[in-house]
């Protein structure tokens, strides 16, 4: 297969710098790739895309009553982070979730950000994710967001943007462990030749985040994965992580609150459970809490969770740092909060509630990204550029109807990598997804979930628009040649 | 471990255990026909009986030939004891215990489903002994791998005691099948064709040849006797008491012999009178009596783990 007729386009390649000119830190994939006819990089293809398959790497498709598990399209060339890129990145993404972390105590906590003027109280009290219930509340060593999945995505000039923060339980990481898993046998000479950083280690931060979060006198704590079940997409993922850990995958049926702790029902009676990495919702937690009709929460665990008696990865209250709105108040957080000026930089928000920045948006919904402030997978969106005068009409209407719930952004042309389309390697867009613990200290996995828009032209990556993955490939500093 | 993931592991190998039995069952059947002399009415609403859903196939198929009876026990998914519904089920619930099974057994449990979906798109009526063959060992080769891949758990113990209380059952309605048969035709008894349905029977049961190494002569005492009493005969309902039992005191830790639980109890206490039973004791009750008896028992004991270990009551 070669490269010679791939042209990157007036776009940023994350491999190519222009025709025919690879990123000299890429060359040895490159070299590699082109020593291989088109049909062995296909049964390459196919052969990751089976071993993905097998290892059951599959999300769920709700309406599907047969089989119901489907394989994420897997694109076998992988998108690539230089050394200096990556060291940014990681100084960037700790100094955010340290900020975002700041943040979430203050406001369920004195709520200093509010009083010295820094951010409105209503964008705080009208956000769905701000929850009354958790004021008060003082989550083991003060940590609220363990587990967070940061997507960041670069422009047309390769600078890097944080997109979105997903401080709720954000998923994909299991991909990010069996993407790299399949393609260390797919280009076995390559991982010899590059320095590739590697991810599996994982689980254990994980476990170790975890436990940070029980009580330091128990000798043993037991650390449990909570699922919405089986038929949830993300099912396999909430298995392979519990797997990982070696620790119980709990359902909410599994679980009781007895004698003011929570408790899992064993063969052997019951169990205290002392450290929780719920992949559920907030709102189906605890129907006494929350929504009194979730069936998959457990009755009475946030009483539990108040009194410090079990802990919950990620505390509940923390979808307040997902709001859109609250997003473009990040920069002025971090600078509030740790007296630093933010090194990731936000893409440039609009905040319709502010009569300037709305009159401009309105003006420019031709040019504009607009977003729901509380929406995730690429719902309740407008691609300005893309809609119909009709679609762009309804958003006006929408807009003004409630100027909270929306923000615009400028149209970003998202970075692009080579990628196996039928016979040909085309760019196709991508975002990425790294994955950030906090336990003892920040913890940020080198590498992260590469979506790839697989349509041509298409800007959307998400799973249900047709989007696909990739490995991601971090390289560390410089070995030199023996 | 978690009350629903032993509860996941022992209907895992249920299912997959009734799947099997349920084509041995049909298959002990075809094979009495095929040896019985031209023109007897052939014999399908007893398995239907054995299997206590009469009421049910005859409301929604009517007759009992035989199409009706192999479409309702093999491939109609409305019939939760049909093979493809078992297979359905095991699947689900090695689904939802994936991290805790190996994935060899997972990978198995869905080409078991796979196969058993297949045919059900094809129908192979004129294959279908073919078909029930490969039933049969794709269900030994879950069972060995499950064996050979799976840490001797108490998770892997559930799994076991689930099979063999299954297959105690089964044996026992297998057993039952020739009652109903003969029952007809009383006079056959002690002919050569009543000897050539006990020899189907035991093929039905892979009991033939194993059969013959300890008993030179086929009479319906000593058949009645390997099946229900043999000691070392895998799919005996004495063996198979034998095996739950220790499956059992390695769950719960309590010594043999001593019970702490009613389960315990109660398989003990059945497992033990079997001990000291004679085929002669049997056989003065009568079969079916006795099989009828035996069923119940299982079903007591089914009910006595699910409250032990499956569904704890939080006071």
């Amino acid at each position: 297969m070669k490269f010679d007729d791939y042209d990157p386009g007036d776009f940023y390649d994350e491999l190519f710098l222009a025709k025919g000119q690879p990123r000299p830190e890429v060359a040895p994939l490159i070299e590699r790739i082109n020593s291989l006819s088109i049909n062995e990089l296909k049964q390459r293809q196919q052969a990751a895309q089976t071993a993905l398959l097998q290892l059951g790497a599959t999300f769920n498709v709700y309406s599907d009553t047969q089989g119901t598990e489907r394989v994420l399209p897997f694109d076998i060339i992988p998108r690539i982070v230089s050394a200096p890129d990556w060291a940014w990145l990681e100084r960037g993404l700790k100094q955010r979730i340290e900020a975002l972390n700041l943040f979430l105590s203050d406001i369920y906590g004195e709520q200093k950000i509010i009083k010295d003027g820094i951010i409105p109280e209503e964008i705080i009290t009208s956000s769905k994710g701000f929850l009354p219930p958790c004021i008060g509340i003082q989550p083991p060593q003060g940590i609220w967001c363990h587990i967070t999945g940061t997507d960041l995505v670069r422009d047309r000039d390769g600078q890097w943007y944080v997109l979105e923060d997903n401080l709720r339980c954000p998923s994909g990481v299991s991909y990010v462990l069996e993407n790299r898993r399949v393609m260390k046998t797919t280009f076995p000479i390559v991982f010899n030749r590059m320095a590739i950083m590697p991810v599996d280690d994982y689980p254990g931060q994980l476990l170790e985040t975890l436990l940070n979060l029980a009580p330091p006198s128990l000798p043993d704590p037991t650390v449990v994965v909570m699922t919405p079940g089986q038929y949830n997409s993300a099912y396999f993922e909430h298995s392979f992580l519990a797997q990982q850990m070696g620790v119980e995958l709990v359902e909410g049926r599994d679980l009781v609150v007895a004698d003011g702790y929570l408790q899992m029902k064993t063969t052997k009676g019951l169990k205290r459970v002392d450290v929780v990495y719920r992949r559920l919702d907030d709102e189906f937690l605890d129907p006494t809490a929350f929504r009194p009709d979730s069936m998959l929460g457990v009755a009475g665990l946030m009483d539990v969770f108040r009194k410090g008696r079990v802990a919950l990865a990620n505390a509940p209250g923390t979808g307040v740092a997902d709001d859109k709105v609250i997003y473009a108040y990040v920069p002025k957080m971090v600078k509030y909060y740790l007296g630093e000026e933010q090194l990731i930089p936000n893409v440039p928000t609009y905040l319709c509630w502010e009569p300037t920045d709305q009159a401009y948006v309105l003006e420019n919904l031709d040019k504009l990204v607009v977003k729901a402030a509380n929406e995730s997978g690429g719902y309740g969106m407008l691609v300005g550029p893309h809609a119909t005068p009709e679609e762009r009409e309804e958003f006006a209407t929408r807009i003004c109807a409630a100027p909270r719930n929306y923000i615009a952004q400028p149209t970003l042309i998202l970075s692009r990598v080579p990628t196996l389309i039928g016979d040909r390697l085309e760019g196709c867009h991508v975002d990425l997804r790294p994955y950030i613990l906090y336990g003892k200290e920040i913890y940020v996995n080198p590498g992260g979930f590469t979506r790839v828009a697989l349509r041509r032209g298409s800007l959307v990556v998400n799973s249900s628009q047709g989007g696909g993955g990739k490995d991601t490939w971090v390289l560390a500093e410089e070995r030199s040649e023996e | 471990m978690l009350s629903r993931v032993a509860n996941s592991i022992y209907w895992l190998n249920r299912y997959v255990e009734r799947a099997e039995n349920v084509a041995r069952f049909v298959d002990v059947n075809l094979n009495l026909l095929m040896d019985s002399p031209m023109g007897t009415a052939q014999q399908w609403e007893p398995l239907i009986r054995t299997t206590g859903d009469l009421a049910l196939f005859q409301e929604r198929y009517g007759d009992a030939t035989a199409d009706n009876v192999i479409q309702f026990l093999t491939f109609d998914s409305s019939y939760p004891n049909s093979i493809i519904s078992c297979l359905q089920s095991a699947r689900e619930n090695a689904r939802s215990v994936r991290e805790i099974i190996s994935s060899e057994m997972w990978e198995r449990v869905n080409a078991f489903y796979f196969l058993v979906r297949d045919a059900s798109k094809t129908s192979p009526m004129t294959n279908i002994s073919n078909f029930f063959s490969d039933v049969k060992m794709e269900s030994h080769l879950f069972a060995g791998v499950m064996d050979g891949t799976m840490t001797h758990n108490e998770a892997w113990h559930f799994g076991q005691l689930g099979r063999m209380v299954e297959r105690a059952d089964k044996t026992a309605r297998i057993l039952d099948v020739k009652y109903f048969i003969l029952l007809p035709s009383v006079k056959d008894v002690g002919t050569p064709l009543d000897e050539l349905q006990w020899i189907s029977l035991l093929k039905s049961t892979s009991g033939y040849e194993m059969y013959r190494k300890c008993q030179h002569r086929i009479t319906p005492q000593d058949v009645v006797q390997f099946l229900v009493l043999d000691r070392e005969f895998p799919r005996s309902i004495q063996f198979c008491l034998l095996q739950a039992e220790r499956s059992l005191h390695h769950i719960t830790g309590g010594a043999p012999g001593i019970w702490h639980n009613p389960v315990e109890r109660t398989l003990g206490k059945l497992r033990s009178e079997l001990d000291y039973t004679t085929i002669e004791e049997i056989t003065s009750q009568g079969l079916h009596e006795f099989l009828d008896q035996l069923e119940d028992t299982f079903n007591d004991v089914h009910h006595k783990i699910h409250e032990t270990f499956f569904e704890l009551k939080v006071v």
